[in-house]
């Protein structure tokens, strides 16, 4: 029963994939939707099925297939393991998935390639499964690479625009980056443990003989790092993130936010005794984890694209989850993921309405006044934005408290860092609430006259995520977190310590909270009393130009990576080529003597050449053959 | 039953299809070809049931050569290899024309002849014979029937003859010194033989010139890229699918076994060369207008570091090498492919004047994606296999190399999605490209199969080869 159900699980979308492929151009476009999006239902089901069972049996299901790569000293299966971590993860990827494919049913209608579409989120649904269900490194890399594949697909799914398509191939190229330390950290892994097996990695370290202060380990787990750091859109690798969001918005929320840029998140965390063992790599992921908390969060202050001001704002909440992991804090960043996913899917699918609505436009200096016309989507991205901006009683708030918390028990610089990102946060978040749905309308009038509310296949998903940000915090409260005792079984040490929820606590809540009010009110003063709009592009100056233009990071990467690289290229072929090209030429001529012979050859006849060798040599082998 | 009767079908073929005249040769040829990979199945059918299919022989009593013919798990996988691909490239040409057919397709066939017999010779003379015969009709394709203008192309192409030939020749000096010393070609008799590590130098030496040439390691290799652009979409493919394999395996074969001192010796310094090469072709790849050259370089990163997986000595090495040699024979015949199918409708190599495509030919632009994530090493794929195989065993020799040659994986996606999207992507061509015909579709969807199947159950293959790697480590740690 469980083998069947978990196959169900992985390959219904798959199959869903498979059918859009080969069918959906024939078909309506509600049936390529509705297929799509079912094949994503039936996955959600069968991770409830796995959830329900889980609680009950408190037994992790273990599952192997197929053999799949053998090498001297492993071998790797195609394996499951569905235990605490897995169903979770899996919950709220098929969960939220679903709700994405449901919205882009009605999203992408007028787009003629939509049955590619959702071949193409099956995909990624298959194998975001793939990633978060497998039973060792490998299959987690199948998935990994999977997705990366997916979501370079997405990006760059309006392929007539170049743009878009530099945007999808640097995606790719970054995150191969961090896939190339990932590869090396697994390499590592398997000759110190003869496995890529999860279980067997954490029996082998459980057992004791394991020499744990072993320099590989560290180098092991920096390397899985840099990996984290390329999926996860962490520094230095976190600067094709902003431009994914080329993508259609859908994919923006489903991958570019909610699910697979969690997934370094999630490898840690499933690796957790690994790292667990290497605190100077955990230090550095907190410190890395805290300023691109920071410095993402900052950027995010200026930009005037509504999506970028996501994007900006993934990277930093992403960085605060690595944060918590750096602080030994797991449970904190899978809290912190979860919430997010909520808020922050929302508040993409809802600045997609928005987008639908402005007919394209995503410059917040166009909008403005956007509530009365679209209250649905205005009101569910305002609680998701009260959430992100950590307001109780909503979801963010409990997840971003509990990491400042925790910064503030560690590391008094990182708990300073933390909280000025997280009121940079609800400052521009509420920049975007109020240059997009406050004061008056910027657009034009043909925009204005024909501004709408969102169809309900677009409100819906919407509402659902609004109330998920409203009370997703109730999965893990203060002092009483079920969240905590179910994941408790995944972490080898007790890594969850129990705030006790003193003096101390309380005034930090009030402090974290008292930090989002002032963010809030600032931006309030800015963009309502003194109804700022921001600046043209060209007028910008100062630091907000340098934030503006995000640092100058790419800029920078072009001057000292690629500009060399291609000169490099320029000089291998002018100088190198030729040069090596010469010199074999002026051995040509004690080569051609010797190769006299050679040259004869084209002056005969081919076919008898051919014919009269071929005969001799027939003749030997006939004799041969007969002779046996 | 034994190989020989495989070889016998191929020259029969070769006389067949030249007899049967311009019209009927492609056909003909084609049968042939099938049949033998057909044949081939079937031999390696036996020799997993464990019967013996090699053959031995004597041939000339002085100097004493056998037609001996060794026919392992390694040597029938490299066949498997030759006659598969002569066939997907047979069919692949089917919409050509070429003028004096019935001499090309024989060519062809005559070539498959000539390369299963180098994988399969196990004595060094014969041996010898069937690696210089391989080149007869490559040299003989390019030129007469190959593309640019006719002076540039025999320029290049005599200068890639001569080039391997020469290489060749130290080759030939090294099985005579071989031969003073044991009195016989035969493999199993030079494997056993006891040389000092100076005498194995030189051997090692001359095998390396004729195999780093063939291959081709950087800096042999500059007569790769003008060669593959020239020569026709069928000689291409059959240069860089299979020919160039001829090379890698020979180390693994001759080289390895009988020169292991100097090998071990030089263990980082061989991986090294592997590894520059996938860098330096990688990088040359970046920048390359003409999509057959860049397909050329990336060709030679990729053998590179296959040539690196070999020079590992160690099992995981070797098993991976093997794997990412067949795997690439299909991606790089995939890939060439393709870029006959845009030479087709086009007729052009060079990129700029390509764009726009996928809009037209969605069919066409899913075989090529997957082929351009094959080449990639995206998991799933056969080509995963041996790279992620080929890259744990450098991990294990030097982290450094390890990382080096992994840069391949971030390399290969900015050279090959680059040509991909100049390729591909943009605003709709205005020359309008038809989708691929039937038979284009059929010659495509064998290879991309072939690379998701075995991508997903690599284990046919892994276990073919492994045993008889096995033994050759043994020989080389003896």
């Amino acid at each position: 029963m469980e083998q069947n159900v978990a196959l169900l699980l992985v390959i219904s979308p798959f199959l869903g994939f498979l059918f859009n492929v080969f069918f959906g151009k024939n078909l309506s476009k509600n049936v390529s939707g509705f297929i799509g999006t079912t094949t994503v239902i039936i996955s959600f089901i069968a991770s409830i099925y796995f959830f329900l069972n889980i609680n009950n049996t408190k037994h992790a299901t273990e599952i192997q297939l197929l053999d799949w790569i053998q090498v001297s000293n492993f071998k790797v299966s195609f394996g499951f393991l569905l235990d605490q971590l897995s169903i979770l993860w899996l919950l709220f990827v098929t969960g939220i998935g679903s709700l994405i494919h449901l919205y882009s049913i009605s999203y992408m209608h007028d787009d003629e390639n939509l049955h590619k579409f959702f071949a193409y989120l099956n995909l990624f649904v298959f194998f975001m499964i793939t990633l978060v269900v497998g039973s060792n490194l490998l299959v987690m890399f199948i998935g990994w690479e999977g997705v990366g594949l997916c979501s370079y697909l997405l990006i760059g799914f309006w392929h007539q625009n170049q743009e878009y398509n530099d945007a999808a191939k640097k995606a790719f190229i970054m995150n191969r980056i961090g896939d190339l330390g990932l590869l090396i950290g697994l390499f590592i892994i398997a000759s110190l443990f003869n496995t890529l097996d999860y279980g067997l990695i954490k029996n082998e370290l459980l057992a004791g003989d394991f020499n744990t202060h072993s320099l590989w380990l560290i180098v092991a787990t920096s390397c899985l790092f840099i990996g984290a750091c390329g999926k996860s859109a962490q520094i230095p690798l976190y600067t094709w993130l902003p431009d994914a969001m080329a993508g259609p918005t859908p994919v923006s929320a489903l991958i570019h936010a909610a699910t697979m840029v969690t997934a370094g998140i999630f490898m840690i965390t499933r690796l957790n005794f690994l790292f667990e063992l290497t605190p100077q790599v955990l230090n550095i992921i907190a410190i890395i984890g805290a300023v691109t908390a920071l410095a993402a969060a900052s950027i995010g202050l200026v930009q005037n694209d509504i999506k970028k001001v996501l994007a900006y704002s993934t990277v930093s909440q992403l960085g605060l989850m690595f944060l918590a992991i750096g602080l030994g804090a797991y449970n904190i960043a899978v809290f912190h993921v979860i919430t997010h996913a909520f808020f922050k899917a929302c508040l993409f699918l809802g600045s997609g309405s928005v987008i639908h609505a402005m007919g394209g436009e995503q410059d917040m200096r166009k909008m403005g006044n956007l509530r009365k016309s679209m209250p649905i989507t205005f009101i569910t991205m305002l609680v998701a934005t009260l959430a992100i901006s950590g307001i109780p009683p909503f979801a963010g708030f409990f997840s971003k408290d509990e990491i400042l918390i925790t910064a503030f028990h560690h590391n008094i610089p990182l708990f300073v860092i933390a909280s000025l990102a997280s009121i940079m946060t609800a400052f521009y978040m509420f920049r975007l609430m109020y240059l997009t749905f406050y004061k008056d309308f910027r657009g034009t009038e043909h925009q204005k006259n024909h501004l709408h509310e969102s169809p309900t296949l677009i409100t819906f998903p919407l509402i659902v995520l609004g109330i998920l940000s409203l009370i997703g915090g109730l999965i893990s409260l203060p002092g009483n977190s079920w969240l905590n005792d179910y994941l408790a079984p995944i972490f080898t040490k007790s890594v969850i310590e129990e705030h006790h929820f003193g003096t101390t606590e309380y005034i930090l809540m009030t402090v974290a909270v008292v930090g989002g009010l002032i963010g809030i009110i600032m931006a309030y003063s800015k963009y309502i009393k003194q109804s700022y709009v921001p600046l043209p592009d060209e007028q910008i100056s100062g630091f907000a130009k340098v934030l503006y233009n995000k640092f100058y990071v790419d800029e920078f990467y072009m001057a000292i990576i690629v500009k060399p690289i291609n000169q490099l290229s320029r000089f291998f072929r002018n100088k190198i080529e030729t040069a090596i090209s010469s010199l074999v030429s002026g051995l040509g001529t004690i080569t051609k003597s010797l190769g006299t012979a050679g040259q004869e050859v084209q002056n005969g006849s081919v076919g008898l050449y051919l014919f009269s060798f071929v005969i001799g040599v027939v003749g030997i082998l006939i004799y041969l053959f007969l002779a046996q | 039953m034994n190989v020989t009767s495989l070889l016998l079908l191929l020259l029969i073929g070769t006389i067949v299809t030249f007899l049967s005249g311009d019209k009927l040769a492609a056909r003909v040829a084609l049968f042939f070809s099938l049949a033998a990979f057909g044949l081939t199945l079937l031999l390696t059918n036996t020799f997993l049931n464990s019967s013996n299919v090699g053959f031995t022989q004597l041939w000339i009593e002085n100097p004493t050569v056998y037609l001996a013919f060794k026919a392992d798990g390694l040597a029938l996988a490299m066949v498997l290899l030759t006659t598969s691909l002569t066939t997907v490239i047979l069919f692949s040409s089917f919409e050509n024309q070429y003028k004096n057919a019935k001499s090309f397709y024989a060519l062809v066939l005559f070539m498959s002849f000539a390369m299963a017999g180098t994988f399969l010779a196990a004595d060094g003379l014969l041996y010898y014979i069937f690696w210089e015969l391989a080149l007869i009709p490559i040299y003989f394709i390019a030129l007469v029937w190959g593309n640019d203008d006719a002076d540039a192309r025999r320029k290049a192409v005599v200068k890639f003859f001569i080039y391997t030939l020469s290489g060749s020749l130290f080759m030939l000096i090294g099985f005579g010194y071989l031969y003073q010393k044991a009195g016989s070609f035969q493999l199993e008799t030079l494997y056993n033989l006891k040389l000092t590590s100076q005498e194995q130098l030189w051997i090692f030496l001359g095998f390396f010139m004729a195999y780093a040439i063939k291959i081709p390691l950087i800096p042999f290799h500059t007569w790769q890229a003008s060669v593959y652009q020239k020569a026709p979409a069928v000689g291409t493919m059959l240069l860089s699918g299979i020919m160039l394999k001829m090379g890698l395996y020979s180390i693994i074969r001759w080289q390895l076994p009988i020169a292991p001192i100097t090998a071990k010796a030089n263990l980082i310094l061989l991986t090294s060369v592997g590894v520059a090469g996938v860098i330096y072709g990688s990088i040359l790849a970046l920048r390359q207008k003409n999509l057959k050259k860049l397909l050329a370089y990336s060709s030679l990163a990729h053998v590179g570091l296959i040539a690196a997986g070999i020079y590992t000595l160690k099992i995981d090495g070797l098993s991976g090498a093997v794997s990412q040699m067949i795997a690439h024979g299909f991606v790089i015949v995939g890939l060439f492919f393709v870029a006959e199918i845009i030479e087709r409708r086009y007729n052009t190599q060079t990129i700029s004047e390509m764009g726009g495509i996928r809009v037209q030919a969605p069919k066409f632009t899913s075989f090529f994606l997957i082929l351009v994530l094959a080449s990639v090493a995206l998991p799933g794929t056969f080509n995963f296999v041996g790279e992620f195989t080929v890259l744990y065993s450098l991990a294990q020799v030097n982290i450094l190399v390890a990382v080096l040659g992994g840069t391949t994986i971030i390399f290969g996606a900015y050279y090959m999605l680059k040509m991909f999207q100049n390729v591909m992507l943009g605003e709709t061509n205005k020359t309008i490209f038809k989708d691929i015909s039937t038979s284009e579709t059929i010659s495509l969807l064998v290879i991309v199969g072939f690379l998701l199947f075995f991508g997903l159950y690599p284990k046919p293959i892994v276990d073919l080869v492994y045993p008889s790697l096995v033994e050759i480590i043994k020989f080389i740690n003896k």
